[in-house]
């Protein structure tokens, strides 16, 4: 029963990871970009909830009507005016200006909040469990997997069926000629980067909410989602899906063996995967 | 004799035209730096404080780092930000080869270096099988791994780490000396034997890798191979950075060992010296040491203020300060080859070949 229920945990806790690496996948998928302050872009979210909470007093998750805008602002404008332009000085340019961004981004977060940890707080809510079949699943941990499927059937809904999402694979795929099109390569990018930071500020709001965070923590966030994406496979939103439940259950399944393997099982799991099959569990089964 | 001269000499006009490389500039340049690491050698008797001794083994350290990341990076291609994995296993590795061992501090140190490469070699078939910036996230997850293993092995200090006990007894001025001189020699064969690499066959595909890799394995260049071996000796380079560091401290944890902040330096010292130049990441190295120690106690602030400069310098000099300051057409290790007509040695006709 142990067992069965560190699996469950896992895919809960999964779910948490699918949320936190879909953002990491889009901009890959769409700008072939490699987005180095990820973990930390979901930090600074966290962060921004936990200071609104502290200073108007507004629920927990209210704050994302106001996190989510910032944040997908914040993507447009980084895009815009930093990987764009690195972009033409081709490809390593802005993995190496996204690091720039993460060291600075991690030092303000110090320097504004101090290196102490931080959590917000949703009262009851963050030890609520429902009872199934003798195991106990936190109804938190179930609200952001939902939200985790949700996003990304949004996303995929959005990229396949609005004007705006075939603009953007037609500009994944052949950006000059897209552009003959009349498409603005250059807004298409931002707004993908806009709409994936929007993903990476909900996960950050809703890592906030389930764990103690500091300025550091981005470091963690972008290895995991990371793992999330490669062991689900490059470019394939349902992969990464899958690749944050394998992913959260190889953790949970590692702490049920040994609290001290959690994380390391993770990595093991992911060395495994590009060992054996680089390319992901699910590559390219669906166009993002 | 390089493809470059034979296409000079053989298909063009070879008795109007005079194939250089280096020349006199260089051998200044190259008279500078030898005075200075003379000086280096001779200041400790009569300029430093045993403090800045110890500092300058930092600065040396450094400049191993940014060499072996830029030939990875620069001319391989190969963006790492998981070489904490070889600085943490060489600052490992030096402290259990000297302490259980039982080697001398000098040869526990090459031997660390040695180890690190060796563990670069099946690491490089894992990681090979991705590219670009998922190849530098995977490096990040292997330099996790090495860290919590490192951390549960037995007798290796778990999360409080090791202490180097070899140096007790050793009264603290031969101490010092002897890090600092084992340094300084590393850090100027480190530089030499990339000099030497650079000019060499393989030096010339690298260089070939770094301006375009898919043109170069089309002209036949062993882009696989060479970047094998580009990542082995940087991560060989990497460990005897991370022994020195050990050995300069005295002890290693595995929070501070296997910190991505060494990454951080290394992209800093390389990218604001200049990408691609052998130059470059010295230039870059000493800027950056003189930066941390003027603005130490402005805390993480002067961490935002390098992140900033970074970004400035990728987006509007990308060949860094050596790149703006040399304009490509002067080189302290000359590398290139420069084609001037003949009887105007000066001209302004001169075509540069890299």
């Amino acid at each position: 029963m142990d067992w069965i229920n560190a699996v469950l945990q896992g895919v809960l806790l999964g779910g948490q990871y699918a949320l936190l690496a879909c953002g990491l996948s889009l901009i890959f998928g769409v700008m072939r970009i490699v987005n180095l302050a990820h973990g930390v872009l979901a930090v600074a979210s966290a962060y921004l909830a936990y200071w609104l909470v502290q200073q108007t007093g507004m629920p927990a998750f209210l704050t994302i009507v106001i996190v989510i805008p910032v944040l997908a602002a914040v993507g447009y404008a980084i895009q815009r005016g930093l990987f764009n332009p690195a972009l033409r000085h081709g490809e390593l340019s802005p993995l190496l200006v996204s690091f720039g961004l993460a060291v600075i981004g991690a030092n303000l977060l110090q320097e504004i909040f101090t290196a102490d940890s931080r959590k917000i707080s949703i009262g009851t809510l963050s030890t609520a469990s429902v009872e199934l079949v003798g195991l106990r699943l936190g109804v938190f941990s179930l609200i952001t997997l939902v939200v985790a499927v949700g996003v990304i059937v949004g996303l995929q809904l959005y990229l396949s069926h609005t004007r705006i999402g075939r603009a953007m694979r037609a500009t994944k795929d052949d950006p000059e000629a897209a552009t003959l099109m009349g498409i603005d390569e250059r807004h298409m990018y931002a707004l993908a980067t806009a709409i994936a930071i929007g993903t990476v500020a909900l996960a950050g709001v809703f890592l906030g909410m389930s764990t103690q965070f500091s300025p550091t923590y981005g470091d963690l966030v972008l290895i995991f989602a990371f793992e999330a994406v490669i062991i689900g496979g490059l470019g394939s939103l349902w992969g990464t899906l899958l690749g944050g439940l394998v992913l959260g259950v190889a953790q949970t399944v590692g702490a049920q063996i040994d609290p001290a393997y959690g994380v390391l099982a993770g990595h093991l799991v992911f060395l495994v995967v590009l060992l054996f099959r680089p390319q992901g569990l699910l590559p390219k089964a669906v166009v993002a | 004799m390089s493809p470059t001269t034979t296409l000079a000499s053989q298909d063009l006009a070879s008795k109007d035209l005079k194939v250089v490389r280096g020349g006199w500039p260089s051998l200044a340049g190259g008279g500078v730096l030898a005075a200075i690491v003379v000086f280096l050698a001779a200041a400790p008797w009569f300029v430093f404080s045993p403090g800045d001794v110890t500092n300058l083994v930092t600065l040396f350290a450094l400049i191993i780092l940014g060499t072996t990341w830029n030939l990875m990076a620069g001319y391989g291609g190969l963006v790492s930000i998981g070489q904490q994995a070889y600085i943490g296993a060489g600052g490992y590795g030096v402290i259990k080869l000297a302490d259980v061992v039982g080697l001398p501090i000098p040869v526990a140190v090459v031997a660390a270096g040695v180890v690190c490469a060796a563990l670069a070699i099946p690491t490089s078939f894992l990681l090979f099988r991705l590219v670009g910036g998922y190849f530098a996230i995977g490096t990040w997850v292997v330099a996790e791994v090495f860290k919590l293993v490192t951390q549960e092995l037995p007798g290796f200090g778990g999360g409080s780490g090791l202490s180097l006990t070899a140096f007790q007894g050793v009264d603290r001025v031969t101490r010092i000396a002897t890090v600092y001189y084992l340094a300084l020699v590393l850090a100027v064969l480190v530089v030499l034997a990339t000099y030497v690499l650079m000019r060499s066959r393989v030096g010339l595909g690298l260089t070939a890798i770094r301006d375009d890799s898919v043109a170069a394995a089309s002209l036949g260049v062993a882009v696989r191979r060479s970047q094998r071996l580009v990542y082995v000796a940087a991560s060989g380079g990497a460990g005897l950075a991370g022994a020195l560091i050990a050995v300069n401290g005295l002890r290693v944890s595995p929070d501070s060992m296997f910190s991505v902040q060494y990454t951080a330096f290394m992209i800093f010292i390389v990218v604001i010296g200049g990408l691609g130049t052998i130059e470059g990441p010295i230039l870059g190295a000493v800027i950056f040491f003189a930066l941390q120690q003027l603005l130490d106690s402005y805390g993480t602030w002067y961490l935002v203020a390098l992140g900033a400069v970074a970004i400035a310098v990728v987006l509007l000099a990308p060949r860094g300060l050596w790149g703006l300051a040399a304009r490509g057409r002067y080189e302290v290790f000359p590398v290139g080859h420069t084609v001037y007509p003949q009887g105007s040695p000066q001209g302004a006709q001169s075509v540069d070949f890299d």
